[in-house]
């Protein structure tokens, strides 16, 4: 399964589906990490985590045990 | 007729910008009944008759943090008479995700589609008039930083507010996909309190999404109940989600296809703002960038600018202007000379202290808050959260602890910028552990006598405090009180921008004044209380301190509890009044040894005060006495800045008690290893000592409990 987590910097995903439950997992599709949103993986933080996402046109971080909730798709270039 | 409007909107929509443009000065701060999270409210400048609730900024209306359920509450209880949705027209989709929640609320929403001057100047076109039917409500195309267009947006709010009372009719269009409005709807026609209820549609949203605190809230009987969860275990089966993704999903769907349709992008591309943030959180440069600004921040806050702006009014205002010629007035008046002491020393030294911080405090707010603007803050989460949270602190913990190497005042206030509350709490608990430049008057003083010759004594300290602060971060956090679910980090990158000045003053202002009210009133008052004990003899006599120290009411007092310092290394009663009044303010506790041996007020530098601490301490028990000054409770300023910014008495006594006992622990390991590697005998205390350094591994190696206790009573004060 692949997630977030495992997401390479530069490349484009969609969001296959999401896991966990309760606020974890409300609090990430509330920033709008819904089913087939397009993602872009912008960068990994200098100690490398969180990591860097563009979504729906905005920025957003979150921290690799988080990013493990979504599960994802390669999108072909 | 008074009608009252809410304003919401997400972080970083431009909302405090426009509730400060709307109400100017007349505003009032403070915080939602219980919790810590700040409350704004005000009068809108140009007519009276509008009061403006300026909401916490959320994303989502969900029952998980404190802001959301709050703005929930206030929203479904108070029931204003309309809502101003900010919404930041360059990151409109995932704003108008809050807006279809807003909409089913029952009230009437305007849209202040804010930020317009940026969509134009981009060239990006938004088809307003499609999007205001696809919605059904009001939007307003404004500036909330330039003031366009905020007028014309106060009308219509007002308009459609009164119209709303007149008529009680609500035009709110937006819908989800068929089969998502086809469980909402069967739930509305079988659940009896649903009938008559006007927010019929927003409570089968959520009885739909099982929402914790909705379900008491609304008499649902045990066989719909039983019929929710039916159509829950169907739409699981179908669509593969609980109710609360289904419904989620649904929103992001609608808001998706109504932006698409209606918003055009210019340009797709890196903005000026990525650009900055390609190299400020850069793999390589991100470090050296924030260390950098981080030495701007300490250098300009404690060297520059507010030192010696701080020194000038202790010094000169405080100490020439006002005890001068108050002094001088009050010995031609013949007032008796302890009421003249009283007035001198109690009360214009009292009100003084408070004075003395606030050029610091001012200009550190100043720079904090322009971090804030720019989009900084959030970008030091981002790039320190790796190794903070590996000790229960936030990546923003930083900035406390740095300025609280040069005051914990300010340091303390800067926890202001810790949005979540545990992250808050506890940086505020660990942040005084740093020497402050208060404290290196007593580092100076032994590294020029016990340990003369021994460069590591200094440097020590401030490792010793690093220490402390990771210690009580991993301990503190396994607290039944700190446990539980730790919060999602999931944080927007805001855009970077030029800071609004009039943000800046307004937040500096109310932040300063925060301060002077609340810390103001407890320095003031341990400032009278240690007058009282200092120049008051235990007959009742007044006697100044610096002549008549042994007899004064606090000398008793010290002489008394002395025997507990012991085990410490300096059970001696001058040792032990000087760390009391250390309690006043750290730079006394070396003039104080001076006056109570004697040879009067002395500096760490002087000949006599190198002697004294030679005489009275061993460098066991220097180190321990050291130690114990530096982590103690730091000094009544602080207290009062602490009591502020954990706005609990409960909180505020946490702290004082984790502190001290900390302080005593530490220090009594301190000494009694100290003093056993430097060949003394071992002690009872020695044991006593072993058992505390057991206990401390056993605190720091144990597995964190899961359950908590603070989080289940949080939730119960909110349900009311």
């Amino acid at each position: 399964m692949l997630t977030l987590r495992d997401a390479v910097v530069g490349r484009n995903y969609k969001v296959k589906r999401l896991h966990g439950e309760g606020r974890v997992k409300k609090r990430i599709m509330d920033m709008g990490l819904t089913k087939g949103t397009p993602i872009f993986i912008r960068k990994v933080a200098p100690l490398g985590d969180p990591i860097q996402i563009t979504v729906r046109g905005y920025e957003l971080s979150l921290r690799k045990d988080d990013a493990d909730l979504v599960e994802i798709l390669e999108v072909a270039e | 007729m008074e009608l009252r409007i809410a304003l919401a909107g997400n972080p970083n929509s431009g909302k405090s910008t426009l509730f400060n443009g709307l109400t100017g000065s007349n505003q009032y701060v403070g915080n939602w009944p219980g919790v810590t999270v700040e409350k704004k409210d005000g009068t809108y400048k140009k007519d009276k008759s509008l009061k403006l609730i300026d909401l916490p900024g959320i994303y989502s209306l969900s029952p998980y943090t404190l802001e959301e359920v709050v703005s929930r509450n206030y929203l479904l209880k108070e029931s204003p008479d309309a809502i101003i949705n900010v919404v930041d027209a360059s990151n409109i989709e995932r704003n108008l995700y809050l807006t279809t929640q807003l909409a089913e609320l029952g009230i009437p929403v305007i849209i202040a589609l804010n930020m317009m001057d940026v969509v134009r100047k981009n060239g990006d076109q938004i088809n307003i008039k499609a999007l205001k039917e696809g919605l059904g409500c009001e939007i307003v195309e404004i500036s909330a930083l330039k003031g366009e267009n905020v007028d014309h947006l106060m009308d219509v709010a007002k308009k459609v507010a009164e119209d709303h009372k007149k008529t009680g009719v609500i035009t709110h269009a937006h819908e989800f996909n068929e089969e998502v409005e086809s469980y909402i709807r069967q739930i509305e026609d079988n659940v009896q309190a649903l009938r008559d209820n006007k927010n019929h549609r927003w409570y089968a949203i959520k009885l739909f999404e099982s929402d914790p605190k909705i379900e008491d809230k609304i008499n649902v009987t045990s066989e719909e109940k039983e019929f929710i969860k039916k159509l829950q275990e169907d739409a699981d089966n179908k669509l593969d989600d609980d109710g609360e993704g289904i419904i989620t999903d649904a929103r992001y769907e609608f808001v998706t296809n109504i932006t698409h349709m209606n918003v055009k992008k210019a340009k797709e591309g890196m903005t000026a703002s990525d650009k900055i943030d390609r190299i400020v959180t850069n793999r390589v440069l991100a470090l050296p960038i924030f260390a950098g600004i981080m030495f701007l921040v300490y250098f300009i806050t404690i060297k520059v600018l507010g030192t010696p702006m701080s020194d000038w009014v202790n010094d000169v205002f405080v100490a020439e202007i006002l005890q001068g010629n108050a002094g001088a007035w009050m010995d031609s008046a013949g007032v008796a000379p302890w009421l003249a002491s009283l007035v001198n020393d109690g009360i214009i030294g009292g009100v003084g202290a408070v004075l003395g911080f606030l050029p610091l405090i001012v200009v550190l707010f100043i720079l904090l808050a322009i971090l804030e603007d720019v989009g900084y803050m959030s970008r030091i989460a981002f790039i320190l959260d790796r190794i903070f949270r590996k000790f229960g602190l936030s990546g923003k913990s930083f900035i406390p602890v740095l300025i609280g190497t040069g005051c914990s005042v300010p340091g303390i206030m800067a926890t202001r910028t810790i949005e979540n509350d545990q992250d808050r709490r506890l940086t505020i608990i660990v942040s005084s552990f740093m020497p402050c430049s208060a404290k290196t008057e007593i580092i100076a003083l032994f590294a020029g006598s016990v340990f003369t010759g021994r460069w590591w004594f200094g440097p020590l300290c401030y490792f010793a405090g690093i220490a402390a602060v990771i210690v009580s971060g991993i301990i503190i956090k396994k607290t039944s009180i700190f446990a539980g679910d730790p919060a999602p980090f999931v944080m927007e990158l805001p855009q970077y921008h030029f800071p609004s000045y009039r943000n800046v003053i307004r937040s500096t202002y109310d932040r300063s004044k925060a301060f002077v009210i609340k810390a103001g009133t407890i320095i003031l008052l341990a400032a009278l209380g240690v007058w009282l004990l200092q120049n008051i003899s235990v007959d009742f006599e007044f006697h100044t301190f610096d002549q008549h120290s042994k007899d004064s009411i606090l000398s008793v007092i010290g002489k008394f509890f002395s025997p507990i310092f012991i085990p410490l290394g300096f059970g001696n009663w001058i040792a032990t009044v000087a760390s009391a009044l250390g309690l006043v303010a750290k730079e006394v506790v070396v003039g104080t040894m001076g006056v109570l041996s004697g040879i009067g007020e002395v500096g760490s530098g002087d000949a006599n005060a190198i002697a004294l601490a030679t005489r009275l301490f061993t460098p066991a028990s220097a180190m321990a006495f050291m130690i114990f000054n530096q982590l103690n409770v730091p000094c009544f300023a602080a207290l009062g800045a602490i009591r502020t910014e954990m706005n609990s008495a409960k909180w505020t006594w946490f702290t004082v008690i984790y502190q001290t006992v900390f302080a005593y622990t530490i220090a009594l390991m301190v000494y009694q290893f100290s003093s056993l590697a430097l060949g003394g005998a071992f002690t009872v205390w020695t044991g006593v000592a072993f058992v505390v350094l057991l206990a401390y591994i056993y605190l720091l190696f144990i597995k964190k409990p899961k359950s908590s206790k603070r989080k289940v009573k949080e939730e119960a004060a909110l349900q009311e």
